[in-house]
């Protein structure tokens, strides 16, 4: 049965993950991803679960990468700086094909940066985030609801396609308190007949690897891998559209961006101005289609992100420069006001520049 | 007349390790207790990187890979996700005692109920002969071609001596794969380091001495000297810490 709670945007991910099936969770203090290591350590043990603090973010992704060759869905949860470190780990996940669940509550950097919101770690997220040609499913979401419903479905598609899938959020989804109704539903059941769960004596034994000596097989590897890749970008891409059918002016924006630009764009059309909002939900697959066809009859693209201008790549690339694209950012933990994003869109209405 | 078998738990491929390399005989320990143990099919293996990065090639069992250094990271979440199954990590010095010190470390301070073998050549085999944090003072290697010296490079670790400082671990022990005695005795630190798994009793390392003919620039024989001449000596063979010992007191 569903029941509505009041919760915080972190804690709702960790009663998520627990509905999920997830009995194994690995991570290392940061701000602000705490309440989620606080949530598990108090409810891992009430369902017969793993919560383990690990000496670093480093051995948290390696003990999630053991738990999963162990065939369990397993966690970890960290906020920028601790994600960096975990791009090693996070690479040979990929290199291993093996699911894994990530999440990264982002905050202000470079370096040890400020531990206020910020979007700034859009390139490492959605380009996979460590050596070697890989990605990682990336899942955005806007509210304390959806940090349940795309933890759910983040551990589905883990298991569907033996990948990382990482949300990507920030210290204000994390930690603002919303209505969330939670599912009691059974997590979905994947096989995993490649698991380490020991040979019995009675079968081949299973080898878990990133190594390929060999260039050529190495190479089949990747582009196998690149195959499934594709099929994720063709049945998995999310995207939430408001106010497009007659836009002229399209603001792109996730997570917390996104909730401010919703409100401007509602301010817009109140004044008369044909603007409307694309809100990719999944970061990578990019819902490169939506732009492409919103480039159809938009005039001018704002980007609208927490960073110098990261996502604002992929818009170019989606509408192949079609049209003008700006940027519409605050930084350093600071969020633009829905006020700023509205002045943004009047200027560009009038053709001036922003 | 038989009078060795190969262990059940080793495949017979044919391994890479160089003529003299004693990695070989390690790999063979570690079969002959799980053989003798038992737990075959229950046993799940994590090679390091390092000259034993294809361990999975030698052993019939059920095996990954880890990082650089991470193998105790990886074992804690096989084993925390499957308590039944035997976990052990193989590692290097170099694998251990640098990049993956604070893995090992603190898998000893959790007694996580894993099994760790410890090889420690006292150089870095595997990418050519660089210098490890087990390399004796005055040893050449080729990042300390004018001999290690403690001024500028610091001392050699003693892994067994300072995870036996620990409350954690439940057995840390030294041995050598250099002459018949001390494979023998190697054969039962390794077997009770499995056992205790068994028994869930709790993190066990035993530390090999080891030999790298190759990067000593030493034929096998002259290296199997030095380990008795140069490298015993500065890592004295013994048992560091032994709970069930002392209960039994
Ligand atoms: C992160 C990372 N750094 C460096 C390397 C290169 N590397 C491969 S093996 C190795 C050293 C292995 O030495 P050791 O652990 O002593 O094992 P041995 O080869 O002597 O058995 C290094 C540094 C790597 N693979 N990954
Ligand atoms: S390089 Fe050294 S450690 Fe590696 S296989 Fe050869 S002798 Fe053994």
């Amino acid at each position: 049965m569903a029941k509505t709670v009041l919760m915080k945007g972190n804690e709702a991910l960790a009663e998520a993950a627990i509905q999920a099936g997830c009995r194994h969770y690995f991570g290392y203090p940061i701000t602000p991803q705490t309440e989620i290591g606080a949530y598990l350590a108090k409810r891992m043990p009430e369902v017969g679960g793993v919560f383990l603090q690990a000496e670093s973010e480093i051995a948290a992704i390696h003990m999630v990468y053991g738990a999963s060759c162990a065939g369990k869905r397993a966690m970890t949860s960290s906020s920028s700086p601790g994600i960096s470190l975990k791009s090693e780990g996070l690479s040979y996940l990929a290199g291993s094909d093996l699911p894994a669940f990530v999440v990264n509550v982002q905050r202000a950097g470079p370096g040890l940066g400020g531990i206020q919101p910020a979007q700034a770690d859009y390139f490492q997220a959605t380009r996979g985030g460590g050596h070697g040609d890989f990605r990682n499913i990336v899942l955005a979401p806007a509210s304390v609801q959806e940090m349940a419903s795309l933890t759910l479905r983040g551990f589905d598609l883990a298991d569907r396609y033996n990948m990382t899938a990482m949300i990507l959020t920030d210290g204000t989804i994390g930690q603002m308190m919303e209505q969330v109704t939670l599912e009691s539903a059974e997590p979905t059941a994947f096989e995993k007949p490649w698991a380490l769960t020991g040979t019995r004596c009675e079968r081949e034994k299973h080898v878990i690897t990133s190594l390929y000596l060999a260039p050529d097989e190495l190479e089949q590897k990747n582009l196998s891998r690149f195959a499934r890749y594709a099929r994720v970008q063709r049945a998995e891409t999310m995207v939430e559209t408001y106010g497009m059918e007659d836009a002229e002016i399209c603001l792109v924006a996730y997570g917390i961006a996104a909730r401010v630009s919703k409100n401007a764009v509602a301010a817009a059309r109140a004044s008369g101005i044909r603007a409307g909002l694309i809100r990719p939900i999944t970061l990578w697959p990019f819902p490169a289609e939506a732009l492409a066809n919103a480039a159809e009859h938009v005039r001018q693209f704002l980007s609208v992100e927490l960073s110098m201008g990261q996502m604002i790549q992929d818009i170019e690339l989606a509408i192949r420069c079609r049209r003008p694209v700006s940027l519409v950012s605050r930084v350093g933990g600071m969020i633009p006001t829905p006020e700023q994003v509205l002045l943004a869109i009047e200027r560009v209405a009038r053709g001036e520049a922003i | 007349m038989i009078v060795a078998t190969r262990p059940h738990a080793l495949t017979t491929a044919p391994t890479h390790y160089c003529p003299g390399c004693t990695h070989g005989i390690i790999h063979r320990l570690v079969a002959e207790a799980i053989d003798a143990l038992g737990i075959e099919g229950r046993t799940i293996g994590i090679a390091p990187v390092g000259c034993s990065v294809l361990a999975y090639n030698y052993f019939n069992l059920d095996m990954t890979v880890a990082a650089h250094g991470r193998a105790p990271a990886v074992a804690t979440g096989l084993k925390r996700a499957n308590p039944e199954s035997i976990v052990f990590a193989y590692q290097g010095d170099g694998d251990l005692a640098s990049i993956g010190m604070a893995e090992a470390v603190h898998a000893a301070a959790r007694n996580e109920n894993i099994t760790v073998i410890f090889v420690n050549n006292a150089i870095y085999g595997m990418t050519g002969g660089q210098m490890a944090p087990t390399s004796l003072p005055g040893q050449v290697t080729q990042t300390s071609p004018a001999g290690r010296d403690e001024l500028l490079c610091g001392f050699p670790v003693k892994v067994c001596e300072m995870l036996a400082q620990l409350d954690g671990p439940e057995y840390i022990a030294r041995v050598a794969a250099n002459s018949v005695k001390n494979v023998l005795s190697a054969k039962k630190a390794i077997e009770k380091a499995f056992r205790n798994q068994v028994e869930g009793r709790g993190f066990s390392l035993v530390e090999v001495l080891s030999s790298c003919p190759t990067n000593w620039g030493m034929t096998p024989g002259d290296a199997l000297g030095w380990m008795d001449s140069t490298m015993i000596p500065y890592y004295p063979l013994g048992v560091y810490k032994d709970r069930s010992a002392k209960e039994a007191d």
